[in-house]
């Protein structure tokens, strides 16, 4: 077994409103910086021990796909790192 | 003979749903989701409030208590269930309903009376109303905007599935009486069968006479019903 670190990341998908993330872009302007847009994500790092990184990212993706992400409005990506 | 309304913790409006639902005649019980659902249910509610403080999202971990496949079993038997508000979020995000509820488009917890229409009388929560009609019911949340993808709720539409719909008082749906930019303004939406549905306004918060109105009256009488039924 290795010890692999599996990073979700989960984001609202393309043409959902984000008002939170609208709202942070509009604080960004107010303090002086200029941006066309912002996008807002949140992510999660597993700490899991796995036979290989297929195996460490199918679990990852499960847990995405049954608790992290809520696939209706969310799109997410799983990254495998060995720790 | 019973019905049950689920308590999370962080549940707020459980109380408030028996005392609705005993005004009615409904004979109602609190119960702790850890307890499991008893075996004389007769209808569920899971009520409002902020089960475990909306952690990850509003409705996701209750989604996923041991608690919700006795739902989900008692609701493919039949039972009625209705999710108000977070019980929205728990229903949606558990599959019994289709869609998700999340941050309103002002990015604000809006907690006002609203106007909704009835979209489809043919249900047991909308039977008491005609189609068309408006009532009056109160909304309390940050997170109330309903979202689907459009082919999805295209579907939805067809099927009828739609409970209400945020209008204003002359009933007309439009994009400044949709309080939390819920997309096609709906306000509740039934599951794969009419008995289950999610609504995020609060029906038992206009119930009591002695509150003023009364026009959440008429959905939670689907129980009323049911048990005589």
């Amino acid at each position: 077994m290795t010890a692999f670190t599996a990073a979700v990341e989960v984001r609202l998908k393309h043409g959902v409103l984000d008002p939170e993330a609208e709202t942070t872009a509009r604080a960004l302007e107010r303090l002086g910086f200029e941006l066309e847009d912002l996008r807002a994500a949140d992510r999660y790092e597993l700490d899991l021990e796995a036979e290989d990184a297929d195996e460490a990212r199918d679990r990852a993706d499960e847990m995405a796909e049954r608790l992290l992400a809520n696939t209706t409005i969310h799109d997410y990506e799983v990254t495998v790192d060995q720790r | 003979m019973t019905v049950s309304v689920i308590q999370f913790g962080g549940s707020n409006c459980d109380r408030d749903t028996v005392q609705a639902l005993a005004h009615l005649g409904v004979d109602a019980a609190l119960v702790w989701h850890e307890d499991g659902l008893p075996a004389d249910t007769t209808g569920v509610v899971i009520p409002g409030g902020f089960s475990y403080g909306d952690y990850l999202r509003a409705g996701a971990m209750a989604a996923r208590s041991p608690i919700m496949d006795d739902v989900r079993a008692a609701a493919e038997d039949g039972t009625p269930v209705l999710g108000i508000c977070n019980g929205a979020q728990i229903g949606c995000e558990s599959s019994l309903t289709p869609g998700a509820f999340t941050t309103n488009a002002s990015a604000r917890f809006q907690c006002e009376h609203v106007h909704c229409r009835v979209e489809n009388a043919d249900t047991p929560w909308t039977a008491a109303y005609d189609e068309g009609e408006v009532v009056e019911l109160p909304i309390a949340h940050g997170e109330g905007r309903y979202e689907v993808d459009d082919d999805r709720l295209d579907e939805l539409e067809a099927d009828d599935r739609i409970l209400f719909r945020y209008c204003d008082e002359e009933g007309n749906v439009t994009p400044e009486a949709n309080p939390n930019g819920s997309k096609h303004s709906v306000a509740g939406v039934t599951g794969e069968s009419a008995h289950v549905a999610v609504m995020m306004p609060h029906p038992e918060r206009i119930t009591l006479p002695d509150v003023g109105p009364t026009d959440g009256q008429g959905v939670l009488r689907a129980f009323a019903d049911a048990v005589e039924a």
